[in-house]
């Protein structure tokens, strides 16, 4: 595994706002392998759904300022030309949002915008997009293909939106799929299923996944690796088992006890994360948690608040935080 | 779609017919008298009588209207004036003729008039209009606001007198306005009703140019814009087929708004350039109480905004498939 598919280094992205810059991401890296499903996880605005428009070049060019390094498959994306990128987009990466609604074009048909991304990246004829377009909306379970490939968005439930949606991200056969948020606006007995239609889409084509959500029951139950994301940092990585089975981290700790569990008793409360995100404009010093993390005088406020953790070990389950791995495992039984 | 139109065309017909009772009833509210407009400046008091009963004036107000409505059905004739053969409007006490004949022959140029201006004003309005939300807050984008701002505020005597005397009178470079039939010759049309054209489309194209830009900035941050260049699709066709779609729908409407007006009447544009369209035409009727004429012209103007909203609406469904006509 020497050469991941995705390979993100360094990645930093600005916005430049009237308020003053954000740090929207800061200096993140990780990497995405063949065939596996990586969840990115975090709060509003830590940074996940950023990191990924930024792979495909969908940012603000005028008021956004991208460094480091995105390797897709050995080809370097960031500074790619425009070309390259619409080449790219819908054929080789492909993107899922979160709400299909507002993210279908409600004035063309389904089979037409599904078509079109096939002719645009194959040049194949209006006949065989449309051919296609019922194919994939076979394939995404939609019934009576032949009939709703010439529905428009508004005539789909919800449900049936996103399948629509997938069946558009995959028509070129894409290596990678960015899902952002891919459940957050479906009902909970949709979202499993369509969970399940993508996790039996990754097995039939091997493409790699990249899950971006802010439900931990959905890494769970879909990824592969997870990348704990707080205010535009990675602070745990590792595998699905590793971070949520022995999670080392006190912000990753705190996602975890304000998750519902169907195992708990219904009198224990949940435990809500305290305080407030950060301002992206205004960093606390240090590490970035810190104004909300009960252990910072057990790691010691010096260090805290005063130089940045960095991921550790470089490999494998690593976590930013300056508690001893004894420490850790001590609090988080 | 079929049932939809029957149904707006009916109730078209109904508004029209109210329009024109309105229109008739408030004419005999003012102080004027056609009859003794019609008999002439010396006119013994028996002529005014006969004047009277010639125009259908000695019978009761309804009664008149009611003629007046079935005139439109079966024709009317005004004994020693003259024949109105169905549809008849109304017969010009002014001119001895009747309406019908005087609209039609003055509605091709008020129809060219509007066709060219809105072609000009619409066309460069919603160029103008994309190209400041693409280049939102950047030079391109400020001359856009602040000329859109100037053109909205200015009016159409002092650009139609600015221009006659700077492009015609001491440059040359457009013709004095005069109106010659399409059919006759399409080139001296043009070049005929260049400057009107262009005076109109200074003073409407600055809505459409805000209009556009600020629909097209709201479309542009969509999340489906979003989702077409995810897609892959080249920068163009985002903003050309998708972004723009959904800013047709103000845009139409403003459009059939000022199509409407336009048809109904420039009155000052056409004064202005000594134009005799269907605007000149009402001013004339109030001026000499020929209520027929005037009830003409305020229906073809009433008209032409029913008819545009029709279409406007059957546009929206056109645009936008989630509209249902009902």
């Amino acid at each position: 595994m020497s050469n991941p598919f995705l390979s993100v280094r360094d990645l930093t992205v600005d916005f430049h706002t009237e308020d003053g810059v954000v740090h929207a991401v800061d200096g993140l890296s990780f990497d995405v392998e063949k065939g596996t499903t990586l969840g990115i996880v975090g709060e509003s605005g830590s940074g996940k759904s950023v990191t990924n428009l930024s792979v495909l070049g969908l940012h603000n060019p005028e008021t956004t300022k991208i460094s480091g390094e995105i390797h897709l498959d050995g080809q370097e994306l960031i500074g790619a030309s425009r070309s390259t990128m619409e080449k790219l987009r819908g054929n080789k990466v492909a993107m899922i949002f979160q709400d299909p609604l507002t993210s279908l074009s409600p004035y063309h048909t389904i089979g037409r915008q599904i078509g079109e991304v096939y002719r645009k990246h194959t040049g194949a004829s209006k006949a065989e997009a449309k051919a296609r377009a019922v194919e994939m909306l076979t394939r995404v379970g939609i019934p009576q293909p032949k009939i709703r490939v010439d529905d428009y968005p508004h005539q789909f439930s919800g449900g049936m939106r996103q399948r629509a949606m997938i069946a558009m991200a995959l028509v070129c056969d894409p290596d990678l799929l960015i899902a952002d948020e891919p459940t957050t606006a479906l009902d909970v007995t949709v979202q499993a299923q369509i969970l399940d239609l993508l996790k039996e889409l990754q097995d039939q084509t091997g493409a790699s996944i990249i899950m971006i959500t802010h439900d931990l029951g959905v890494v769970a139950s879909t990824a592969h690796n997870v990348l704990v994301m707080y205010a535009g940092r990675a602070v745990e990585r590792g595998t699905v088992k590793e971070v949520l089975g022995e999670p080392r981290h006190p912000y990753t700790w705190g996602l975890l006890a304000s998750m519902p569990r169907l195992t708990a008793s219904v009198d224990v409360p949940l435990t809500p994360v305290r305080g407030t995100p950060p301002s992206l404009i205004n960093l606390p010093s240090g590490c970035p948690f810190h104004p909300r993390c009960d252990y910072v005088n057990l790691a010691g406020p010096e260090l805290c608040r005063g130089e940045r953790p960095e991921l550790s070990p470089h490999r494998g389950h690593g976590d930013a935080c300056y508690l001893t791995l004894a420490q850790k495992r001590e609090i988080h039984q | 779609m079929f049932r939809f139109i029957t149904r707006r065309t009916l109730g078209a017909l109904v508004t029209l017919l109210i329009i024109a009772a309105c229109t008739f009833f408030l004419f005999f509210a003012i102080p004027a008298d056609p009859a003794r407009l019609a008999c002439g400046k010396v006119c013994p008091p028996e002529l005014l009588e006969q004047a009277r009963h010639n125009l259908g004036m000695d019978q009761p107000l309804f009664a008149q209207f009611l003629a007046w409505v079935a005139g439109i059905f079966v024709g009317r004739d005004y004994e020693g004036l003259g024949n109105c053969p169905a549809p008849c409007l109304g017969f010009s006490f002014v001119n001895r003729a009747p309406v019908l004949d005087t609209i039609l022959d003055r509605m091709p140029l008020t129809v060219s008039l509007t066709i060219g201006a809105a072609a000009v004003f619409l066309t460069f309005g919603v160029a103008t209009g994309i190209i400041a939300a693409l280049k939102q807050g950047k030079a391109l984008d400020k001359i856009a606001s602040v000329s859109s701002l100037v053109g909205a505020s200015l009016q159409i005597y002092f650009v139609g007198t600015l221009a006659l005397y700077f492009l015609v009178y001491q440059n040359h470079i457009l013709q004095q306005p005069k109106y010659v039939p399409f059919t006759e010759n399409p080139a001296a049309w043009a070049a005929g009703l260049a400057l009107p054209w262009v005076v109109l489309a200074i003073i409407f194209t600055a809505n459409y140019t805000r209009m556009t830009r600020s629909t097209m900035v709201e479309q542009l941050s969509e999340d489906y814009v979003r989702t077409a260049r995810a897609k892959g699709m080249p920068g163009r066709s985002v903003v050309m087929r998708f972004a723009l779609r959904g800013t047709l729908i103000p845009i139409v409407t403003i459009f059939g708004v000022d199509l409407g007006t336009l048809i109904g009447g420039a009155i000052i544009t056409e004064t202005t350039f000594g134009l005799q369209g269907i605007g000149q035409l009402s001013v004339k009727a109030v001026g000499n109480s020929d209520l027929p004429m005037l009830m003409a012209t305020v229906l073809v103007a009433a008209g032409a905004i029913v008819v545009f909203n029709i279409i406007v609406d059957v546009m929206y469904a056109v645009i936008d498939p989630r509209v249902r006509l009902s």
